[in-house]
Protein backbone atom coordinates (compact mmCIF):
# COMPACT_ATOMS: atom_id res chain seq x y z
CA UNK A 1 0.00 0.00 0.00
CA UNK A 2 1.49 3.14 -0.80
CA UNK A 3 0.91 6.25 1.39
CA UNK A 4 -1.70 8.53 -0.17
CA UNK A 5 0.63 11.23 -0.99
CA UNK A 6 3.32 8.86 -2.62
CA UNK A 7 1.87 9.87 -6.53
CA UNK A 8 2.89 13.54 -6.44
CA UNK A 9 6.43 13.42 -5.14
CA UNK A 10 8.14 16.24 -3.72
CA UNK A 11 10.84 16.99 -6.38
CA UNK A 12 7.61 16.89 -8.99
CA UNK A 13 8.00 20.57 -10.63
CA UNK A 14 4.89 22.06 -10.10
CA UNK A 15 2.20 22.43 -13.38
CA UNK A 16 -0.16 24.92 -13.88
CA UNK A 17 -3.72 24.06 -13.90
CA UNK A 18 -2.74 20.63 -12.37
CA UNK A 19 -5.78 19.00 -10.31
CA UNK A 20 -4.62 19.11 -6.11
CA UNK A 21 -2.97 16.26 -4.75
CA UNK A 22 -5.27 13.22 -4.05
CA UNK A 23 -4.64 9.42 -3.07
CA UNK A 24 -5.02 7.56 -6.37
CA UNK A 25 -8.89 5.48 -5.00
CA UNK A 26 -10.08 9.21 -4.60
CA UNK A 27 -9.18 9.66 -8.07
CA UNK A 28 -10.92 6.36 -9.40
CA UNK A 29 -14.22 7.46 -6.80
CA UNK A 30 -14.34 10.84 -8.25
CA UNK A 31 -14.44 9.72 -11.85
CA UNK A 32 -17.61 7.23 -10.94
CA UNK A 33 -19.68 9.54 -8.41
CA UNK A 34 -18.83 13.61 -7.95
CA UNK A 35 -17.23 14.13 -11.43
CA UNK A 36 -18.98 11.32 -13.54
CA UNK A 37 -18.26 12.29 -17.43
CA UNK A 38 -21.43 11.87 -18.78
CA UNK A 39 -23.82 12.81 -15.41
CA UNK A 40 -22.29 15.79 -14.07
CA UNK A 41 -19.71 16.76 -16.58
CA UNK A 42 -22.20 15.88 -19.92
CA UNK A 43 -19.14 14.51 -22.07
CA UNK A 44 -19.13 11.13 -24.40
CA UNK A 45 -23.04 11.83 -25.49
CA UNK A 46 -22.76 10.60 -28.74
CA UNK A 47 -21.40 7.09 -28.42
CA UNK A 48 -23.51 6.99 -25.04
CA UNK A 49 -26.95 7.03 -26.80
CA UNK A 50 -25.70 5.72 -30.16
CA UNK A 51 -24.74 2.42 -28.47
CA UNK A 52 -27.35 2.20 -25.60
CA UNK A 53 -30.43 0.27 -27.28
CA UNK A 54 -28.92 -3.33 -26.10
CA UNK A 55 -27.42 -4.05 -22.80
CA UNK A 56 -24.74 -5.66 -24.49
CA UNK A 57 -23.63 -3.65 -27.21
CA UNK A 58 -23.78 -0.99 -24.23
CA UNK A 59 -20.94 -3.00 -21.77
CA UNK A 60 -19.39 -4.24 -25.50
CA UNK A 61 -18.64 -0.38 -25.70
CA UNK A 62 -17.67 0.85 -22.00
CA UNK A 63 -15.03 -1.90 -22.09
CA UNK A 64 -13.47 -0.91 -24.82
CA UNK A 65 -13.88 3.30 -23.95
CA UNK A 66 -12.07 1.99 -20.62
CA UNK A 67 -9.27 0.00 -22.32
CA UNK A 68 -8.49 2.97 -24.46
CA UNK A 69 -8.81 5.77 -21.55
CA UNK A 70 -6.57 3.89 -19.66
CA UNK A 71 -3.55 2.52 -22.03
CA UNK A 72 -3.87 6.55 -23.38
CA UNK A 73 -3.39 8.33 -19.71
CA UNK A 74 -0.58 5.68 -19.06
CA UNK A 75 1.14 6.38 -22.05
CA UNK A 76 0.57 10.51 -22.24
CA UNK A 77 1.67 10.26 -18.78
CA UNK A 78 4.75 8.67 -18.78
CA UNK A 79 5.65 11.06 -22.28
CA UNK A 80 4.35 14.54 -20.81
CA UNK A 81 7.19 15.83 -20.03
CA UNK A 82 8.36 15.20 -23.97
CA UNK A 83 5.76 16.47 -25.21
CA UNK A 84 5.81 19.82 -26.32
CA UNK A 85 2.72 21.93 -25.49
CA UNK A 86 2.31 23.33 -29.14
CA UNK A 87 1.41 20.17 -30.83
CA UNK A 88 -0.03 18.23 -27.54
CA UNK A 89 -3.41 17.92 -29.17
CA UNK A 90 -2.20 16.43 -32.10
CA UNK A 91 0.38 13.89 -30.18
CA UNK A 92 -2.80 12.90 -27.88
CA UNK A 93 -4.70 12.13 -30.37
CA UNK A 94 -2.59 9.79 -32.51
CA UNK A 95 -1.86 7.95 -29.46
CA UNK A 96 -5.63 7.50 -28.71
CA UNK A 97 -6.12 6.68 -32.42
CA UNK A 98 -3.44 4.47 -32.16
CA UNK A 99 -5.51 2.28 -29.07
CA UNK A 100 -8.72 2.71 -30.59
CA UNK A 101 -7.29 0.82 -33.60
CA UNK A 102 -5.78 -1.85 -31.34
CA UNK A 103 -9.85 -2.11 -29.75
CA UNK A 104 -11.44 -2.49 -33.16
CA UNK A 105 -9.22 -5.16 -34.56
CA UNK A 106 -9.50 -7.10 -31.11
CA UNK A 107 -13.63 -6.47 -31.39
CA UNK A 108 -13.54 -7.39 -34.76
CA UNK A 109 -11.59 -10.50 -34.18
CA UNK A 110 -12.89 -11.93 -31.02
CA UNK A 111 -16.60 -10.55 -30.95
CA UNK A 112 -17.48 -10.54 -34.86
CA UNK A 113 -21.72 -9.96 -33.99
CA UNK A 114 -21.03 -7.10 -31.06
CA UNK A 115 -18.29 -5.54 -33.85
CA UNK A 116 -21.04 -5.25 -36.50
CA UNK A 117 -23.69 -4.22 -34.44
CA UNK A 118 -21.37 -1.32 -33.20
CA UNK A 119 -20.29 -0.45 -37.02
CA UNK A 120 -18.46 3.21 -37.25
CA UNK A 121 -19.02 3.85 -33.29
CA UNK A 122 -15.69 1.60 -32.18
CA UNK A 123 -13.71 3.95 -34.59
CA UNK A 124 -15.89 6.91 -33.40
CA UNK A 125 -14.03 6.38 -30.11
CA UNK A 126 -10.95 8.58 -31.12
CA UNK A 127 -13.34 11.67 -30.44
CA UNK A 128 -15.19 10.62 -27.63
CA UNK A 129 -14.71 13.66 -25.71
CA UNK A 130 -13.95 12.11 -22.45
CA UNK A 131 -11.01 10.29 -23.52
CA UNK A 132 -9.24 13.94 -25.36
CA UNK A 133 -10.77 15.97 -21.98
CA UNK A 134 -8.83 13.39 -19.26
CA UNK A 135 -5.75 13.50 -21.84
CA UNK A 136 -5.88 17.53 -21.52
CA UNK A 137 -7.08 18.14 -18.10
CA UNK A 138 -5.43 14.94 -16.04
CA UNK A 139 -3.37 12.57 -17.59
CA UNK A 140 -1.11 15.26 -19.36
CA UNK A 141 -0.28 17.11 -15.79
CA UNK A 142 0.43 13.65 -13.52
CA UNK A 143 2.46 10.58 -12.70
CA UNK A 144 1.44 7.36 -14.09
CA UNK A 145 -0.23 6.09 -11.29
CA UNK A 146 -2.98 9.21 -10.82
CA UNK A 147 -3.36 9.29 -14.33
CA UNK A 148 -4.04 5.15 -14.55
CA UNK A 149 -6.49 5.79 -11.04
CA UNK A 150 -8.66 8.94 -13.02
CA UNK A 151 -8.44 6.80 -16.10
CA UNK A 152 -10.33 3.51 -14.28
CA UNK A 153 -12.56 5.82 -12.65
CA UNK A 154 -13.78 7.72 -15.64
CA UNK A 155 -14.12 4.40 -17.78
CA UNK A 156 -15.91 3.05 -15.15
CA UNK A 157 -18.10 6.00 -14.47
CA UNK A 158 -18.99 5.82 -18.50
CA UNK A 159 -19.99 2.46 -18.32
CA UNK A 160 -22.11 2.40 -15.23
CA UNK A 161 -23.73 5.39 -16.86
CA UNK A 162 -24.09 3.50 -20.41
CA UNK A 163 -25.25 0.22 -18.74
CA UNK A 164 -28.20 2.23 -16.41
CA UNK A 165 -29.66 3.66 -20.00
CA UNK A 166 -29.00 0.56 -21.75
CA UNK A 167 -31.01 -1.14 -19.11
CA UNK A 168 -33.82 1.10 -19.18
CA UNK A 169 -34.08 1.21 -22.90
CA UNK A 170 -33.87 -2.53 -23.55
CA UNK A 171 -36.12 -3.98 -21.09
CA UNK A 172 -38.97 -0.97 -22.23
CA UNK A 173 -37.83 -0.94 -26.07
CA UNK A 174 -37.58 -5.09 -26.34
CA UNK A 175 -38.70 -6.11 -23.03
CA UNK A 176 -35.41 -8.18 -22.72
CA UNK A 177 -32.28 -7.95 -21.23
CA UNK A 178 -28.94 -9.31 -23.14
CA UNK A 179 -31.02 -10.43 -25.34
CA UNK A 180 -33.00 -12.95 -22.66
CA UNK A 181 -36.43 -12.27 -22.41
CA UNK A 182 -37.65 -10.52 -18.90
CA UNK A 183 -40.72 -8.98 -18.75
CA UNK A 184 -42.90 -12.29 -20.42
CA UNK A 185 -44.68 -13.25 -23.74
CA UNK A 186 -47.64 -10.79 -22.67
CA UNK A 187 -45.18 -7.42 -22.75
CA UNK A 188 -45.82 -4.83 -25.71
CA UNK A 189 -42.62 -3.60 -26.79
CA UNK A 190 -42.20 -0.12 -26.69
CA UNK A 191 -40.26 0.31 -29.72
CA UNK A 192 -39.71 4.32 -29.18
CA UNK A 193 -37.31 3.40 -26.57
CA UNK A 194 -34.91 1.73 -28.77
CA UNK A 195 -35.02 4.56 -31.50
CA UNK A 196 -33.29 7.70 -31.63
CA UNK A 197 -35.82 10.01 -29.81
CA UNK A 198 -36.21 7.13 -26.96
CA UNK A 199 -32.33 7.81 -26.38
CA UNK A 200 -32.67 11.28 -26.08
CA UNK A 201 -35.99 10.94 -23.48
CA UNK A 202 -34.59 8.16 -20.90
CA UNK A 203 -31.09 9.97 -20.60
CA UNK A 204 -33.57 13.52 -20.50
CA UNK A 205 -35.41 11.90 -17.65
CA UNK A 206 -32.26 10.64 -15.75
CA UNK A 207 -31.23 14.42 -15.86
CA UNK A 208 -34.67 15.75 -14.62
CA UNK A 209 -34.30 13.34 -11.59
CA UNK A 210 -30.92 13.98 -10.83
CA UNK A 211 -32.18 17.66 -11.32
CA UNK A 212 -35.07 17.03 -8.84
CA UNK A 213 -32.78 15.71 -6.23
CA UNK A 214 -30.27 18.11 -6.66
CA UNK A 215 -32.91 20.83 -5.59
CA UNK A 216 -34.50 18.96 -2.71
CA UNK A 217 -31.25 18.37 -1.36
CA UNK A 218 -30.38 22.35 -1.46
CA UNK A 219 -33.72 23.48 -0.10
CA UNK A 220 -33.37 20.75 2.84
CA UNK A 221 -30.26 22.42 3.31
CA UNK A 222 -31.91 26.06 3.46
CA UNK A 223 -34.24 24.94 5.43
CA UNK A 224 -31.89 23.14 8.37
CA UNK A 225 -29.98 26.27 8.37
CA UNK A 226 -32.82 28.44 8.69
CA UNK B 1 -31.81 4.30 -55.71
CA UNK B 2 -28.56 5.72 -55.12
CA UNK B 3 -29.22 8.52 -57.07
CA UNK B 4 -27.74 12.26 -55.98
CA UNK B 5 -30.78 13.85 -55.05
CA UNK B 6 -31.60 10.43 -52.64
CA UNK B 7 -28.27 10.69 -50.73
CA UNK B 8 -28.76 14.03 -50.47
CA UNK B 9 -32.21 13.80 -49.05
CA UNK B 10 -31.48 11.31 -46.85
CA UNK B 11 -28.48 12.44 -45.12
CA UNK B 12 -29.99 15.73 -44.64
CA UNK B 13 -34.02 15.00 -43.46
CA UNK B 14 -34.45 10.62 -42.57
CA UNK B 15 -31.30 10.30 -41.37
CA UNK B 16 -29.95 13.76 -39.99
CA UNK B 17 -26.38 13.30 -38.32
CA UNK B 18 -27.59 14.69 -35.34
CA UNK B 19 -31.27 13.74 -34.25
CA UNK B 20 -31.04 10.27 -35.71
CA UNK B 21 -27.46 9.25 -36.13
CA UNK B 22 -26.51 10.89 -32.97
CA UNK B 23 -23.06 12.62 -34.42
CA UNK B 24 -22.28 15.64 -32.93
CA UNK B 25 -24.00 15.73 -30.40
CA UNK B 26 -21.69 17.95 -28.15
CA UNK B 27 -22.29 20.98 -29.98
CA UNK B 28 -25.81 20.76 -30.46
CA UNK B 29 -25.98 21.05 -26.77
CA UNK B 30 -23.14 23.62 -26.40
CA UNK B 31 -23.23 25.77 -28.87
CA UNK B 32 -26.92 26.13 -29.34
CA UNK B 33 -28.09 28.87 -26.97
CA UNK B 34 -28.09 31.67 -29.33
CA UNK B 35 -29.21 31.36 -33.24
CA UNK B 36 -26.48 33.75 -34.94
CA UNK B 37 -23.64 31.38 -33.37
CA UNK B 38 -25.39 28.23 -33.95
CA UNK B 39 -25.49 28.53 -37.79
CA UNK B 40 -22.65 29.83 -38.31
CA UNK B 41 -20.78 26.50 -36.60
CA UNK B 42 -23.24 24.69 -38.76
CA UNK B 43 -21.36 26.69 -41.88
CA UNK B 44 -17.93 26.12 -40.30
CA UNK B 45 -18.58 22.37 -40.32
CA UNK B 46 -20.05 22.00 -43.63
CA UNK B 47 -17.15 23.26 -45.11
CA UNK B 48 -14.42 21.12 -42.53
CA UNK B 49 -17.27 18.10 -43.98
CA UNK B 50 -16.50 19.32 -47.67
CA UNK B 51 -13.16 19.32 -47.55
CA UNK B 52 -13.17 16.03 -45.42
CA UNK B 53 -14.80 14.06 -47.78
CA UNK B 54 -12.47 15.03 -50.41
CA UNK B 55 -9.70 14.45 -48.62
CA UNK B 56 -10.98 11.00 -47.36
CA UNK B 57 -11.26 9.81 -51.14
CA UNK B 58 -7.90 10.54 -52.07
CA UNK B 59 -6.67 8.63 -49.11
CA UNK B 60 -8.97 5.72 -50.06
CA UNK B 61 -8.33 5.67 -53.61
CA UNK B 62 -4.37 6.64 -53.46
CA UNK B 63 -2.71 5.78 -49.92
CA UNK B 64 -4.95 3.07 -47.73
CA UNK B 65 -5.70 1.03 -50.41
CA UNK B 66 -3.36 -2.10 -49.19
CA UNK B 67 -3.54 -0.67 -45.77
CA UNK B 68 -7.32 -0.38 -44.37
CA UNK B 69 -5.90 -1.01 -41.01
CA UNK B 70 -4.48 2.61 -40.84
CA UNK B 71 -7.47 4.62 -41.54
CA UNK B 72 -8.82 5.73 -38.48
CA UNK B 73 -5.35 6.95 -37.83
CA UNK B 74 -5.08 8.63 -41.20
CA UNK B 75 -8.54 10.22 -41.14
CA UNK B 76 -8.20 12.27 -37.95
CA UNK B 77 -4.52 13.16 -38.74
CA UNK B 78 -6.60 14.83 -41.67
CA UNK B 79 -9.56 15.90 -40.10
CA UNK B 80 -6.98 18.17 -37.35
CA UNK B 81 -5.02 19.59 -40.16
CA UNK B 82 -8.08 20.77 -41.70
CA UNK B 83 -9.61 22.11 -38.71
CA UNK B 84 -6.37 24.00 -37.65
CA UNK B 85 -6.42 25.52 -41.48
CA UNK B 86 -10.22 26.66 -41.36
CA UNK B 87 -9.39 27.67 -37.47
CA UNK B 88 -6.78 30.01 -38.84
CA UNK B 89 -8.83 31.75 -42.04
CA UNK B 90 -11.50 32.25 -39.50
CA UNK B 91 -9.71 34.19 -37.12
CA UNK B 92 -7.98 36.26 -39.81
CA UNK B 93 -11.07 37.30 -41.15
CA UNK B 94 -13.73 36.88 -39.64
CA UNK B 95 -12.40 37.42 -35.88
CA UNK B 96 -15.70 38.50 -34.27
CA UNK B 97 -17.23 35.01 -35.33
CA UNK B 98 -13.75 33.59 -33.89
CA UNK B 99 -14.30 35.17 -30.27
CA UNK B 100 -18.03 34.07 -29.88
CA UNK B 101 -17.25 29.95 -31.52
CA UNK B 102 -14.51 30.19 -28.56
CA UNK B 103 -13.42 26.75 -27.73
CA UNK B 104 -16.18 25.11 -29.68
CA UNK B 105 -13.87 25.58 -33.39
CA UNK B 106 -11.04 23.92 -31.98
CA UNK B 107 -13.34 21.24 -30.79
CA UNK B 108 -14.64 20.79 -34.25
CA UNK B 109 -11.88 18.02 -34.71
CA UNK B 110 -13.65 15.62 -32.34
CA UNK B 111 -16.89 16.57 -33.40
CA UNK B 112 -18.01 13.07 -34.09
CA UNK B 113 -19.61 14.17 -37.12
CA UNK B 114 -16.45 14.32 -39.13
CA UNK B 115 -15.14 11.40 -38.47
CA UNK B 116 -18.38 9.38 -38.79
CA UNK B 117 -18.66 10.98 -42.13
CA UNK B 118 -15.58 9.87 -43.17
CA UNK B 119 -16.16 5.97 -41.75
CA UNK B 120 -19.60 6.57 -43.53
CA UNK B 121 -18.01 7.46 -47.07
CA UNK B 122 -15.76 4.73 -46.49
CA UNK B 123 -18.16 1.98 -45.62
CA UNK B 124 -20.79 2.59 -47.97
CA UNK B 125 -18.19 3.26 -51.01
CA UNK B 126 -18.91 6.36 -52.09
CA UNK B 127 -17.36 7.75 -55.22
CA UNK B 128 -15.89 11.61 -55.07
CA UNK B 129 -19.64 12.75 -56.68
CA UNK B 130 -21.20 10.81 -53.81
CA UNK B 131 -19.30 11.61 -50.95
CA UNK B 132 -19.82 15.38 -51.77
CA UNK B 133 -23.24 15.07 -51.85
CA UNK B 134 -23.18 12.72 -48.82
CA UNK B 135 -21.23 15.62 -46.87
CA UNK B 136 -23.64 18.64 -48.19
CA UNK B 137 -26.63 16.96 -46.81
CA UNK B 138 -24.82 16.07 -43.59
CA UNK B 139 -23.29 19.58 -43.03
CA UNK B 140 -26.57 21.30 -44.01
CA UNK B 141 -28.81 18.64 -41.75
CA UNK B 142 -26.32 19.33 -39.06
CA UNK B 143 -27.05 23.36 -39.27
CA UNK B 144 -31.05 22.36 -39.57
CA UNK B 145 -31.22 20.46 -36.31
CA UNK B 146 -28.61 23.56 -34.38
CA UNK B 147 -30.51 26.23 -35.70
CA UNK B 148 -33.97 24.64 -34.75
CA UNK B 149 -32.44 23.53 -31.71
CA UNK B 150 -31.41 27.76 -30.88
CA UNK B 151 -34.61 29.00 -31.54
CA UNK B 152 -35.74 26.80 -29.03
CA UNK B 153 -33.37 27.54 -26.95
CA UNK B 154 -33.69 31.24 -27.35
CA UNK B 155 -37.67 31.06 -26.37
CA UNK B 156 -36.88 29.00 -23.32
CA UNK B 157 -34.41 31.51 -21.80
CA UNK B 158 -37.82 33.83 -20.94
CA UNK B 159 -39.94 30.89 -19.84
CA UNK B 160 -40.78 30.50 -16.50
CA UNK B 161 -38.65 26.82 -16.37
CA UNK B 162 -38.92 24.85 -12.80
CA UNK B 163 -35.48 23.85 -10.86
CA UNK B 164 -35.10 20.71 -11.69
CA UNK B 165 -35.10 21.07 -15.32
CA UNK B 166 -33.32 24.01 -15.52
CA UNK B 167 -29.59 22.47 -16.36
CA UNK B 168 -30.00 19.53 -19.43
CA UNK B 169 -33.02 17.87 -18.62
CA UNK B 170 -35.78 19.60 -20.41
CA UNK B 171 -32.65 20.17 -23.20
CA UNK B 172 -32.42 16.34 -23.95
CA UNK B 173 -36.22 16.38 -23.87
CA UNK B 174 -36.67 19.10 -26.45
CA UNK B 175 -34.19 16.97 -28.45
CA UNK B 176 -36.56 13.96 -28.04
CA UNK B 177 -39.25 15.95 -29.39
CA UNK B 178 -37.55 17.10 -32.20
CA UNK B 179 -35.95 13.75 -33.46
CA UNK B 180 -39.31 12.13 -32.90
CA UNK B 181 -40.06 15.19 -35.61
CA UNK B 182 -37.81 13.98 -37.86
CA UNK B 183 -38.74 10.49 -37.56
CA UNK B 184 -41.82 11.38 -39.66
CA UNK B 185 -39.36 11.61 -42.64
CA UNK B 186 -38.36 7.37 -42.04
CA UNK B 187 -40.84 6.43 -44.51
CA UNK B 188 -39.66 9.02 -47.34
CA UNK B 189 -37.79 7.42 -50.59
CA UNK B 190 -38.74 3.39 -49.48
CA UNK B 191 -42.10 4.07 -51.22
Amino acid sequence: MTAPTAAVSKDEPFVPGAPPPAPPWLDVWSGIAQNNPVLVQMLGLCPLMAVSNSLANGIAMGIATTFVLVGSSLLISMFRKYIASEVRLTVYILIIATFVTVADLTLAALFPDISKALGPFVPLIVVNCIILGRAEAFAGKVAPLRAVADAIGMGMGFTLALSVLCTVRELLGSGSLLGFNVLGPRFEPWVFMVMPPGGFLTLGILFLIMGWYGTRKAQRAKEATA
Amino acid sequence: MSSLGWIFFSTLLVNNFTLAMFLGLCSFFGVTSKIDTAWRLGAANTFVLLITAVSVWLLNTFVLARTPFLRTIAFIVVIASTVQIVEMIIKKYLPGLFRELGIYLPLITTNCAILGLALFQTSRGYTLVEGLVFALGAGLGLTLALTLMASIRERLDVADVPAMARRMGLVLVIASCLSMAFMGFAGMGSG
